[in-house]
């Protein structure tokens, strides 16, 4: 059993996540009702998103600074798991305001998602599928090391504006807009109540744990195939 | 030579050869002309926001093609030229001194035609074009280095395009909003000085990252 102790804790926080997420006792709000379950999945999900990426920049800054191939790989591997997870989070929050924003007046679903929060949240997919992109056009390694480095460290300084500050200037639907309560309201710690919390905090160590198991994977079948240049 | 010399030279020299082949300046200008004069035909005298969403598609375009050409005309050997006088700050620092002119007088020139065809549904024309021209430094700051990262990648104009796009959205999404505020759109005191305030912190910081990874790139 080496080093395997976090990917059983990964496995037994989630089964909790997913058992306890279902079972216990929720705060009954107006509108939100049982769907406050999703908390679980989706914020923790985007933290995990966000956590990835911080990860992918730094070894982004590691191989401008030591230009060792291996670095760039992680980089790689880091953003395409966090891109997934903003997928999977899109999709549950999309569930999400399906069921919570859709009001009985004959909206769509896709006139709520013009939302500035969700917009930000496109948007910063779309700047990691660029990301792939510009990997995809070079054929020259080390030119599309060290060029895709440069472009992965100015996405994640342009993610911050476009997820974190914009939709609460600009007003949304989502917590965390003025209008609502501000800040974010899974962060606060006197907004979210404490039976939330107790599967909260698991869910978001559940999630990114197991991102990083599926991450290390796919470095070592990359770190395997590309044995010889290494 | 100081380093503010050899800026100024290499500005210059962006400027001279603008001046003498011109084509930029005129293949941008007929751009311009072509659009709104389609927009005019089709329609007449738009209403506030209509006009408002027309005037920065037609923005994005400009400096897309604007800035796209900056990186284009240096070739191989001349990088190589360049690299041997100049260190990698002054070179972009030059760069983005005359991508910024360049797109302040586009969209000048743009924000007239656009008035003078489309009628300027505004109430603060002053406001406006104060927003304008943040709107023309933000865009070139942007696409200066994306157009710096595509002249890695082969100097591939849809990469530039691609990459582009979604990282200038936030940028337009703030300046669609605060422009409302020139077509009498009411907002909370200290929304709109706010959000300014916001851009120009993003102008700031992309000049930042610009000076950081540029130097990176440059070297091959």
């Amino acid at each position: 059993m080496h080093k395997s102790w976090w990917k059983i804790a990964s496995v037994i926080l989630l089964v909790y996540t997913i058992v306890g997420g279902f079972l216990m006792d929720v705060p009954r709000l107006f509108i939100l009702n049982e769907s406050i379950r999703n908390l679980y999945f989706h914020v923790s999900m985007w933290f995990a998103m966000m956590i990835l990426f911080g990860v992918s920049l730094v070894y982004s800054i590691k191989y401008l600074s030591k230009q060792q191939y291996k670095h760039d790989i992680y980089a790689s591997a880091y953003a395409g798991t966090g891109t997934f997870l903003g997928l999977l989070g899109y999709a549950t929050g999309a569930v999400w305001a399906n069921y919570t924003w859709v009001t009985d007046q004959g909206q769509s679903l896709s006139n709520i998602l013009k939302e500035p929060k969700l917009l930000g949240a496109g948007i910063a997919i779309l700047i990691y599928c660029a990301y792939f992109v510009l990997r995809g056009s070079f054929t020259d390694m080390d030119k599309k090391a060290r060029v895709t480095a440069v472009y992965n460290i100015f996405a994640f300084v342009m993610l911050f504006p476009t997820i974190w500050i914009i939709p609460r200037l600009v007003g949304s639907l989502h917590p965390g807009a003025p209008g609502s309560d501000s800040g974010n309201p899974a962060l606060n710690f006197n907004d979210i109540d404490s039976r939330l919390r107790m599967v909260f905090y698991p869910a978001v160590i559940g999630w990114t744990l197991l991102a990083v198991w599926i991450t290390t994977l796919k470095i070592r079948t990359r770190l395997l195939a590309d044995k010889s240049l290494l | 030579m100081a380093s503010s010399k050899k800026i100024i030279a290499l500005f210059r020299k962006d400027l001279l050869l603008e001046i003498r082949q011109q084509y930029t300046f005129y293949g941008i200008v007929l751009y311009i002309a072509c659009t709104v004069y389609v927009l005019f035909l089709a329609i007449n005298e738009p209403d506030g926001s209509t006009w408002n969403a027309l005037f920065w598609v037609n923005m994005l375009f400009i400096s897309i093609n604007a800035v796209a050409k900056s990186f284009l005309q240096e070739s191989r050997g001349r990088m190589l030229y360049y690299y041997s006088l100049t260190s990698a700050q002054e070179f972009i620092l030059a760069k983005l001194l005359y991508n910024i002119l360049l797109m302040l007088v586009m969209s000048l020139l743009s924000l007239i035609t656009f008035s003078f065809f489309l009628g300027g549904p505004f109430l603060h024309a002053v406001e406006f074009v104060g927003i304008t021209i943040l709107g023309g430094i933000s865009m070139s700051l942007v696409f200066t280095l994306m157009a710096a990262i595509a002249s890695r990648a082969n100097q591939n104009a849809a990469i530039m395009v691609i990459m582009g796009f979604p990282v200038i959205i936030p940028q337009l999404l703030l300046l669609i909003r605060i422009s409302k505020s020139a077509f009498g759109e009411i907002f909370k005191e200290g929304a709109v000085f706010q959000m300014v305030l916001l851009l120009g912190g993003l102008d700031v910081l992309v000049l930042a990252l610009c000076m950081i990874l540029f130097p990176f790139l440059w070297k091959d």
